[in-house]
């Protein structure tokens, strides 16, 4: 849990308040906090003076919108087929050992999260992940090691 | 039909003058700039291949003041990345595309619209569209581009559910008619364009609708960005002219031993090896986006299918019941026929019920699982069942 404070006042003065503001400023919170909480989306709806229903559905709808506890940084591994053929499963595997999790996990220490995404479109640089936006591709379980590694001593 | 051999072209990395070539469309007229872009022959390159020239036209007919121009950069088809490159290598040539795109329409407002999975980008694309803002209002234009964010849906590929997203809403595709021409983002016409469209169409108005309009076939003008993935000794982006086979293709590309070419990507066609010679690439034979993934005598065709079904059950928005419930249902069929759970005929239901899709569904995702789906299970019916 985050307390949402006067981000959503800040990114509402930012995007505005209308309707379609409302991607950005959801975009806004989980740049900054990972996911969406329920009192950060009624905070939402209160600010663009909207339903808290609409900011659910809008939110539901989009994958990189959680509504559930991610960790600072979200690892998506591609699932799609060239990423699948190419070495996907050892990626996972290094990663769920390293992390000591499953796909669908956060680490205890709310560091990392670990989930399975589709096409990111690097089929031709397979297998490929995203780490929040950035991409790293051409990956093996060495290359992943290392990334991974590099993210730990960011912390 | 048609054969034009595989040939290479150079048109959309090209490097060009933008001020040039949007001083060149700032003198012509909305007429003559449309009817350019209809007498090169241009189809859009997202997929559908609506003609460009014949969206203009209508978008530049309707009354109402305020329109807009979209650049669909919702690249999410399974195996294409074409337009990401495009944007990382010619972005300047895109915006270029919407600005006489905006001229020819009568539009003072772009979108871009760009998937969340390519925010990374998105840093230097606003510098260099500072830098456009800048050039062009120097010439004279009165045109001005914002992006919008998607957040990880591939139906927001889809016209009307990209102006969902835009509107902040669930991206669902929408009832057609009305079409974006008449009725887009906020109800006002839109026209909305593929990256590679908006940069081709900047290209045709810088060498004239003749000299594109010689490449390419009686259906397929022009050339194409492909993108190529799967078992090919040189994956990457290439741009060759259409009208070319798929043997061709896998002459050029295949590592040998190519037993079948996703053309189109999860949405697209399916052709196995005996089929290679008498297919061609392009609106005659098998349409593309741009998605062209090649599989070796190594791969199962079986995989290759539920990964694709399960690609789809994730990605249909749910909205109406032929799509949310088909996805499914195709899904849970073939993992049935393969565990043999129900018998091998059980496919021809399946396939009933992709027909069924095709017909009823409410968008294209809906409408295109069938392609796939029929083409490989014909094609590869030992595989989906053993």
């Amino acid at each position: 849990m985050y307390q949402v404070g006067n981000l959503v006042k800040e990114l509402s003065d930012k995007h505005g308040r209308e309707k379609e503001s409302l991607m950005p400023i959801l975009q806004g919170i989980v740049e900054r906090h990972n996911y969406l909480t329920d009192e950060a989306m009624v905070e939402v709806a209160k600010e663009l003076d909207i339903s808290a229903a609409e900011v659910y559905g809008t939110a539901s709808f989009y994958t990189f919108l959680d509504t559930q506890v991610r960790g600072k940084y979200v690892i998506r591994v591609c699932k799609t087929i060239t990423c699948s053929m190419k070495g996907k499963g050892e990626i996972i595997q290094t990663l769920e050992d390293m992390l000591k999790i499953k796909v669908g996990e956060t680490t205890s220490d709310r560091m990392f999260s670990l989930i399975e995404t589709n096409c990111i479109g690097w089929c031709h640089k397979a297998p490929a992940i995203l780490i929040n936006e950035m991409p790293y591709t051409e990956l093996s379980p060495e290359k992943v090691v290392e990334i991974i590694k590099g993210y730990m001593q960011k912390k | 039909m048609e054969n034009k051999g595989l040939n290479k072209v150079d048109l959309i990395f090209e490097k060009v003058d933008p001020k040039e070539v949007l001083t060149k469309a700032y003198k012509m007229s909305r007429e003559q700039i449309i009817q350019d872009i209809l007498d090169s022959g241009l189809k859009g390159r997202g997929g559908a291949g609506f003609p460009t020239g014949l969206k203009w036209k209508y978008t530049a007919a309707e009354k109402e003041p305020e329109k807009y121009i979209v650049c669909n950069a919702d690249e999410g088809e399974p195996g294409t990345f074409k337009d990401r490159e495009i944007l990382d290598r010619a972005a300047y040539k895109v915006y270029g595309g919407m600005a006489i795109a905006g001229k020819a329409i009568g539009a003072g407002k772009g979108v871009v619209y760009l998937r969340g999975e390519y925010r990374f980008l998105l840093p230097q694309l606003m510098i260099e569209l500072e830098k456009f803002h800048k050039m062009i209002k120097e010439i004279g234009y009165d045109f001005k581009i914002n992006y919008c964010l998607g957040s990880g849906a591939y139906i927001c590929g889809e016209e009307s559910a990209l102006f969902e997203s835009v509107e902040g809403g669930r991206g669902e595709p929408r009832n057609k008619p009305p079409y974006p021409t008449t009725s887009g983002i906020f109800g006002k016409p839109t026209s909305i364009n593929n990256v590679e469209t908006l940069v081709t169409a900047m290209m045709i108005i810088k060498h004239g609708p003749a000299s594109y309009s010689q490449l390419g076939t009686k259906d397929s003008r022009g050339s194409k960005v492909f993108s190529i993935s799967g078992d090919t000794p040189t994956p990457g982006i290439f741009e060759l002219e259409l009208g070319m086979s798929v043997l061709e293709f896998v002459k050029e590309f295949g590592d040998g031993d190519t037993k079948a070419v996703q053309v189109g990507g999860a949405s697209g066609f399916c052709v196995p090896r005996k089929k290679f010679a008498s297919t061609v690439i392009g609106f005659e034979g098998v349409p593309t986006g741009g998605s062209m993934k090649l599989f070796n005598s190594s791969r199962s065709m079986y995989n290759v299918l539920h990964n694709y079904l399960d690609f789809f059950a994730e990605e249909s928005c749910g909205q109406c019941t032929p799509c949310r419930v088909g996805c499914q249902q195709l899904l849970k069929g073939v993992e049935k026929v393969k565990k043999g759970e129900v018998k091998s005929t059980y496919l021809n239901e399946l396939l009933k019920l992709a027909d069924t899709m095709k017909v009823a569904a409410k968008c294209g995702l809906g409408q295109s699982v069938g392609n796939a789906f029929r083409t490989i299970v014909e094609n590869f019916r030992e595989e989906i069942i053993y």
